[in-house]
């Protein structure tokens, strides 16, 4: 208590003194620790890792803001949350404010304050940052915009939205990732009926048969769908397009007058190696499919089972490796081998989750290459066959190319290995409508400033435009389909 | 939606649902599956659709309470509610003119044999069917296949109806016979459908069979589903359920379904546990399993039997 007493002695004499502060005095400002579950226990729970600020925190972290004019953070946002905004209305303890500054453009704030890759976009371009040449005292943006959002939620009520009279026009949105979410979102708020399709009995997408509890709550993502609902979107779950129902059929036999298509990148991919067949080897997908969204982690509560493990390889360096060795260690696992090819400089997971893996135990094997996966007697999985690499020329990605060490061939013992390698768009709606063009990758032809795609009413956006990217681009793509259909369903023009 | 509107019995531990979903009904073509669902947390997985009526808006499943899962199912009755049906999924059988096609149902595999014997003989097919089971009683849907069929074999294991043999001897007499066979579809345990295989292989007849690898999602996202098959990686959900038996690893598919035998075996055995319990039924304290299939039942807690 005496703690937080004198912490409010601090932040008064801190705000007293605001006005007059220099940019040199912010930046000598600490940051704010996020406090956190300790690794040894949440290593073996399920729950949120990372807590939260408190008010206090929030506004004392807020101080550190510079309020820069050229407010580069925001060009560093994908849908230009205005950074400055918001912070100065939370500093001055306008919680209510600083929300509504947020949801101007950004409709998932408690999600992308948790899950965006703060370090390679808002915080990578703070000036704070900047100038301590170290992108980890940057401002906390992501901490403060999930601050704002989970107060807000705590609240509890959620103001009467004022809808304008209806249209009349009917959207088909299909996937319920957040680009569809936040379409259907501002589709409602343009007055249009929106119709969510999803093919799991489960409405989220990636937000819950991916992302693990521990990292994004469920219950967050359900107030968002509960909110969207209040409003007015209907869902329908247990729909697959292209198999349950076309988008043709949808178009002219069901009276959608457009279609937003958002399935998402959910094809795995495999490493095509020797030895997949085996038992005990599973897709990242699948994985974290039987955990997540089928909660097999309640087994035999749940019916779904478990996967035993005791020592696993998870193959990749992504967000979704380290979701998945992450869960491993929450599923019990004594040893957890990270195998990547490249090194750590590398990884594109969020520096923030391989931190916490590395907190957690998972045992990190980088310049590292799985080329065989070897069986033992019973048909289930033993060891993988690995071999160390260097990195030579730069590739067509830019990055230095992995070649393997000639003679560093070495087995790591294992029973289970999850293929962490990737994801391709989902080709179920493109090969059930031809019109609908797509590339080599898979993924779905659109104009990049209206979504359209090549057949007449239908937008697409979020992962089956991009490949497998972010929450937030996703969620940024679905607004921007909305407002271009709103456009079409105005002007009637193609 | 998803109302049960006719329960029958067909033999021990094998039920047909006539089961409410117009959508579905409209579209399934032979050889499609649907995936389900039947409590709140209940596994999802797939059973085929072994008719429909798109008049009424309805699909038939025809299936055997093997484990958990399709117990609970069975224990649903007419006017109950599968909490989850997705479907048709998975690619339709390619139905043409072959000539001579002769379809194999192998136990609780005759029902998805079902559909596309109808098809095939509309398509103007000279279809034959070898129905295999164990036992005469354990024999189903033989009226039915009659009637899809221009000509039909019986074998049981133990000679008790029909003629005492394997579907493969059955499917051997043929071929010594002469009678140039065109197709061969098989659907059955998996052991069955390979030992179609390596009869008909070094005939060059084609052969198909139709594969129930373990499921999850039924769309193509997870993987779990996935075989061997000439040396690649295929996805029975959406690259199949049908695909060339020739070309199937079946020794690894085979080792595959029993991933989870542990896992299924403490299921079943939770389950028979709480159904012993005395109050055993719907909505009675006994049996939270049970509670828990009815829409009313707010209790959703199991019986704990192990972390
Ligand atoms: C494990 C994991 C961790 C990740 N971590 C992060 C992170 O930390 N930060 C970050 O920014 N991004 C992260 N991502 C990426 C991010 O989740 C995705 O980029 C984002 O969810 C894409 O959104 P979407 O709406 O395009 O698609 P999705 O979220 O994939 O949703 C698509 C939905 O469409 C449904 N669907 C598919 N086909 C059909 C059909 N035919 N009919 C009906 N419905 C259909 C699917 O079931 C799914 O629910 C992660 C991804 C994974 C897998
Ligand atoms: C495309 C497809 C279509 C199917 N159609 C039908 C159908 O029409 N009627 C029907 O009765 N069954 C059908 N099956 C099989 C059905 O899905 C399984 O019987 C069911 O999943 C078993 O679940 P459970 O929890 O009751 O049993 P579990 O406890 O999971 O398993 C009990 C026993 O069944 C075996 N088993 C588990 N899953 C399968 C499986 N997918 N296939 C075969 N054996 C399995 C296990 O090895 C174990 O011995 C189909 C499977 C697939 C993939
Ligand atoms: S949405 Fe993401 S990138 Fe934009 S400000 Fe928020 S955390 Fe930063
Ligand atoms: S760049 Fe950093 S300091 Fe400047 S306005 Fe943005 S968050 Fe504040
Ligand atoms: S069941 Fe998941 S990919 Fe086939």
């Amino acid at each position: 208590m005496s703690g937080n007493a004198s912490r409010n002695e601090k932040l008064e004499a801190l705000l007293e003194r605001f006005p007059e502060m220099k940019p040199k005095d912010k930046m000598a400002l600490d940051r704010q620790p996020m406090p956190e579950q300790a690794p040894e226990e949440r290593r073996s729970n399920m729950l949120e890792v990372a807590l939260g600020f408190d008010d206090l925190a929030a506004q004392l972290e807020s101080l550190r803001c510079l309020e820069c004019k050229t407010h580069p953070c925001v060009e560093g946002c994908p849908v230009g949350v205005d950074i400055p905004g918001f912070i100065a209305r939370l500093r001055e303890g306008d919680f209510e404010g600083a929300i509504a500054k947020i949801r101007e453009t950004n409709c998932l704030p408690a999600i992308t304050g948790r899950v965006c890759p703060q370090e390679s976009q808002c915080q990578l371009k703070c000036m704070v940052g900047k100038s301590k040449k170290d992108v980890n005292e940057a401002v906390s943006i992501g901490r403060l915009e999930r601050f704002v959002a989970d107060w807000k939620r705590a609240q509890g009520k959620t103001e009467a939205l004022q809808l304008p009279p209806g249209t009349g026009h009917r959207v088909a949105v299909v996937g319920s990732g957040p680009a569809g979410l936040s379409a259907a979102g501002d589709l409602i708020k343009m007055g249009h009926s929106a119709t969510v399709f999803e093919a799991f009995h489960k409405l989220g997408g990636v937000l819950i048969y991916g992302i693990p509890e521990f990292r994004l709550p469920k219950c967050i993502v359900q107030a968002e769908i509960d909110y969207l609902k209040s409003l007015g979107v209907e869902f329908q779950v247990n729909v697959v397009i292209g198999q349950t129902i076309t988008l043709d059929e949808l178009l002219e036999e069901e009276g959608f007058d457009a279609v937003f298509v958002a399935t998402g990148a959910g094809l795995p991919h495999f490493m095509q190696i020797p030895g997949e067949e085996l038992i005990g080897v599973y897709s990242a997908n699948e994985f974290l499919t039987r955990i997540n969204l089928m909660e097999a982690y309640k087994f035999p509560e749940a019916d779904t089972p478990p996967i035993r493990l005791k020592n696993v390889a998870v193959l990749g360096g992504g967000n979704v490796a380290m979701d998945c060795a992450r869960t491993s260690l929450r599923m019990g696992a004594e040893n957890v081998y990270l195998v990547y090819r490249r090194s750590e400089a590398e990884l594109p997971a969020r520096a923030e989750e391989v931190h916490h893996a590395k907190e957690e135990g998972v045992q990190f094997r980088l310049l590292t290459n799985a080329t065989e996966i070897l069986a033992g007697d019973d048909g289930r999985v033993r060891a993988i066959k690995a071999v160390n690499m260097e990195l030579g020329e730069p590739d067509a990605s830019g990055r230095r190319r992995p070649v393997p060490v000639a003679g560093s061939e070495h087995e790591i013992e294992v029973d289970a290995v999850i293929e962490a390698i990737g994801n391709s768009p989902n080709p179920l709606i493109a090969n059930t409508t031809p019109e609908i063009k797509t590339t080599k990758r898979g993924t779905v032809v659109v104009d990049e400033e209206t979504c359209r795609t090549s057949k007449k009413g239908v937008f697409a956006g979020g992962d089956i435009v991009s490949g497998a990217a972010t929450v937030i681009l996703a969620m940024g793509q679905g607004r921007r389909a909305a407002s271009s259909i709103d456009d079409y369903l105005n002007t009637g023009v193609w | 939606m998803n109302k049960i509107l006719e329960k029958k019995k067909l033999a021990d531990k094998t039920w047909l649902f006539r089961v409410e979903a117009p959508m579905i009904a409209k579209r399934r073509k032979a050889g499609q599956f649907v995936v389900l669902r039947v409590w709140e947390k209940g596994e999802r997985f797939p059973l085929t659709i072994a008719d429909a009526d798109p008049v009424e808006g309805s699909i038939t499943l025809i299936f055997q309470s093997v484990g958990k899962s399709t117990m609970l199912l069975g224990e649903l009755e007419a006017g109950d509610q599968i909490l989850d049906l997705v479907g048709p999924l998975g690619r339709p059988t390619h139905v043409e003119k072959f000539g001579n096609v002769v379809m194999i149902g192998g136990g609780i595999g005759i029902a998805p044999t079902h559909p596309i014997a109808q098809a095939m003989k509309q398509a103007g097919n000279h279809v034959i069917s070898i129905l295999g089971a164990r036992t005469k009683e354990l024999l189903i849907m033989e009226p039915e296949m009659r009637k899809a069929s221009d000509e039909t074999v019986i074998v049981t294991d133990d000679g008790s109806y029909g003629t005492k043999g394997f579907v493969t001897d059955a499917l051997k007499k043929l071929i010594d016979s002469g009678l140039k066979v065109d197709l061969v579809l098989a659907i059955g345990p998996p052991i069955m459908m390979r030992s179609v295989a390596e009869l008909t292989r070094p005939y060059g007849i084609k052969t198909l069979v139709s594969l129930n690898t373990i499921m999850i999602d039924g769309t193509g996202m997870c993987g779990g589903c996935r075989i061997r098959y000439n040396g690649e990686n295929r996805f029975v959900c959406v690259d199949g359920p049908e695909f060339d038996a020739h070309k199937v690893d079946f020794a690894s598919m085979l080792k595959r379904q029993q991933a989870y035998r542990d896992a299924e075996k403490l299921s079943m055995e939770l389950l028979e546990k709480a159904e012993s319990k005395p109050g055993h039924g719907f909505g009675e304290v006994g049996c939270t399993f049970h509670r828990a299939l009815r829409p009313d039942g707010a209790d959703t807690a199991m019986v704990s039997g192990g972390n």
